[in-house]
């Protein structure tokens, strides 16, 4: 193995978050999380709510620094104290919302450019050309929508299904160091949710993207990815590889949880679906 | 019949003159509260700020007109930087810095001209110098001089808002979230739409002053209800959904805007009075869709405050 393989992707080191200190709200949303996450992984994140999966997720785009002692590498670079923006040149992100990921009243094509600029300064050239244009086509293409003969329609006119699938190829189209889908087919009918994740799957494989995928779907953390980590009050209390997690049913999930946790599981979401 | 038709001929021109000069204003407006999200009002104090820039460049200086009209959108683009420093930098709500600024010019605006005002009858602006290239009529040149700054404005924007900087400023009024994602710094959009903005609003500002032979310091009074009354229209008549559409509402607003106002003079109210009446416009177009919800039985939420 070569040097820049054996080196991790994403480094956290004595990461933690705490909201409002030092008031009555305070909440310790991240309770010291050491991780490391190999190139190529594709990691699957649960945890009941509140247990601080969107906060992780949040912390490695930038969207607000760890405290104090805190370090956050992405390839080896030392990012803990960069603007969100700044951070944005490692990582591609997926939202749970559609609306979050995409600009609606800019055309198809005219968000893909702004993703394709992801990492790079951007200039005073045109932003859509013919080199790029059919750069958009053939990254539109698997996805099998028809968005590739849209590129011209502004993003509002689309459905949140498509909204949801452009992201994903906004996420990836610049070759992120690390792509963060956060709960990122949750608002999404069921079918469409189907389609969207085997999307996911495929671009991740394909494009070779290290991942971290937080989800309320045990079946899908189960089935998807090669790595699965379970949250519990700003910890990390699960931490399972392809093999462990290959042999594990939702029920065994749910006791392993107890377990760690010495809690009861509690997750609106995964209940819902049980019944 | 003839005088009939002359009337309708310079109500007409007037239009249009006035639609080009106050149609880059407009262009201003809507750069930052439409296309930025981000109510600035710092145009009561940059649009007089470009006359008196002119002016006194002008008269004090004794700069050649262009030079003086450059100078003046020059100083509006620094207006426009420090009130986006004040929002982005100092973390100043929008509407705060906007007012500061505003309140801040006037006193800088006096400073400038020395006083409240300056007459530049005895002096050459840009329409004296174009009159003796082209020998128009008063409003011919008055309508080919707005016509080429709108022109020359119209193009460079149309540019510049589809280059990779442009479509990021777009973008960063509609999802903020988003444009910080792939990694475009939301606040550089912001100083750079603030700058542009009143940029456009003191070449606005000085173009009038220069037009109607003076500035003073209370040139800018209720600009932003103008230019709202302007945008609105604008949007109404072309609902823009492209970079073209939106800046040719910007100018088609203004046409039609000042026609109603031009019309409304001629029908013999006061100066004084038209105020009152723009007030008035924008209050009936901002309260329609409330009318129509309330016509269909619809639930109306409360109003907001910001
Ligand atoms: N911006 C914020 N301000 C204050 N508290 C916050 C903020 N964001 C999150 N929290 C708190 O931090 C804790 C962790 O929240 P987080 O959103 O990370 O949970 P989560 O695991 O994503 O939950 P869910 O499954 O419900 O999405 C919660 O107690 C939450 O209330
Ligand atoms: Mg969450």
């Amino acid at each position: 193995m070569s040097n820049v393989n054996s080196q991790p992707v994403l480094k956290l080191d004595g990461v933690r978050k705490t909201f409002s200190p030092g008031t009555v709200d305070e909440v310790v949303a991240i309770d010291g999380v050491n991780q490391e996450v190999k190139a190529g992984d594709f990691v699957t994140i649960i945890g009941s709510n509140g247990a601080g999966k969107s906060t992780l997720l949040n912390l490695i785009a930038g969207m607000f620094p760890p405290e104090k002692g805190g370090k956050i590498h992405i390839n080896g670079q030392d990012v803990t104290n960069l603007k969100e923006y700044k951070h944005a040149a490692y990582t591609g992100r997926v939202w749970q919302d559609p609306s979050v990921g995409t600009a609606k009243i800019l055309t198809i094509e005219e968000n893909l450019s702004l993703a394709f600029s992801r990492g790079k300064r951007r200039k005073l050239i045109h932003a859509i050309n013919r080199n790029r244009r059919s750069l958009f086509k053939e990254a539109l293409k698997p996805l099998g929508l028809g968005l590739e003969d849209r590129l011209t329609c502004p993003v509002g006119t689309l459905s949140g299904g498509q909204r949801q699938a452009l992201s994903l190829v906004m996420a990836t189209i610049s070759q992120p160091a690390l792509l963060l889908l956060d709960e990122h087919i949750a608002a999404l009918d069921p079918t469409t949710a189907k389609t969207v994740m085997k999307l996911t799957s495929e671009i991740v494989n394909r494009e070779k993207i290290t991942t971290l995928m937080v989800t309320h779907d045990m079946d899908i953390a189960l089935e998807v990815g090669n790595r699965l980590i379970m949250m519990h009050k700003g910890k990390v209390i699960l931490d399972l590889n392809r093999k462990a997690k290959s042999a594990l049913t939702i029920s065994d999930l749910i006791s392993a949880f107890e377990k760690a946790s010495g809690d009861k599981f509690a997750d609106d979401k995964v209940l819902l679906k049980a019944d | 019949m003839g005088d009939k038709l002359d009337i309708l001929l310079n109500i007409l021109s007037v239009s249009c003159y006035e639609g080009l000069a106050y149609g880059l204003l407009t262009i201003g407006f809507f750069l930052t509260f439409r296309v930025l999200d981000f109510p600035d009002l710092t145009m009561e104090g940059s649009f007089p700020m470009g006359g008196a820039t002119a002016a006194a460049l002008i008269v004090y200086a004794e700069w050649n007109p262009f030079l003086a009209t450059l100078g003046a959108v020059i100083i509006g683009v620094l207006a426009g930087l420090i009130t986006g420093f004040i929002n982005t930098k100092l973390k100043v709500t929008a509407l705060l810095s906007g007012i500061l600024m505003m309140v801040g010019l006037y006193s800088v605006n006096l400073r400038i001209m020395s006083g409240s005002n300056i007459p530049l009858l005895r002096h050459d602006t840009v329409f004296d110098l174009a009159g003796q290239v082209l020998g128009l009529g008063k409003m011919g040149l008055a309508i080919a001089v707005a016509g080429a700054f709108a022109l020359l404005a119209f193009l460079l924007l149309t540019w510049f808002l589809h280059t990779e900087i442009g479509l990021a400023l777009r973008a960063s009024g509609d999802n903020e979230q988003m444009v910080r994602g792939v990694g475009a710094d939301t606040d550089k959009n912001i100083l750079i739409g603030c700058a542009i903005a009143n940029g456009m609003i003191a070449l606005t500002g000085s173009l009038v002053a220069q037009y109607q032979g003076f500035t003073d310091v209370s040139m800018g009074i209720g600009i932003i209800v103008t230019a709202l009354a302007s945008a609105i229209i604008g949007t109404a008549l072309f609902r823009p959904n492209r970079v073209i559409t939106m800046l040719l509402a910007c100018f088609g607003g203004s046409f039609i805007y000042r026609m109603i106002i031009t019309v409304a003079l001629r029908l013999g109210m006061s100066p004084g009075d038209l105020r009152l009446i723009t007030s008035v416009m924008v209050l009936i177009a901002l309260t329609i869709p409330l009318i129509q919800k309330l016509t269909r039985g619809e639930w109306v939420p409360p109003a907001p405050r910001l």
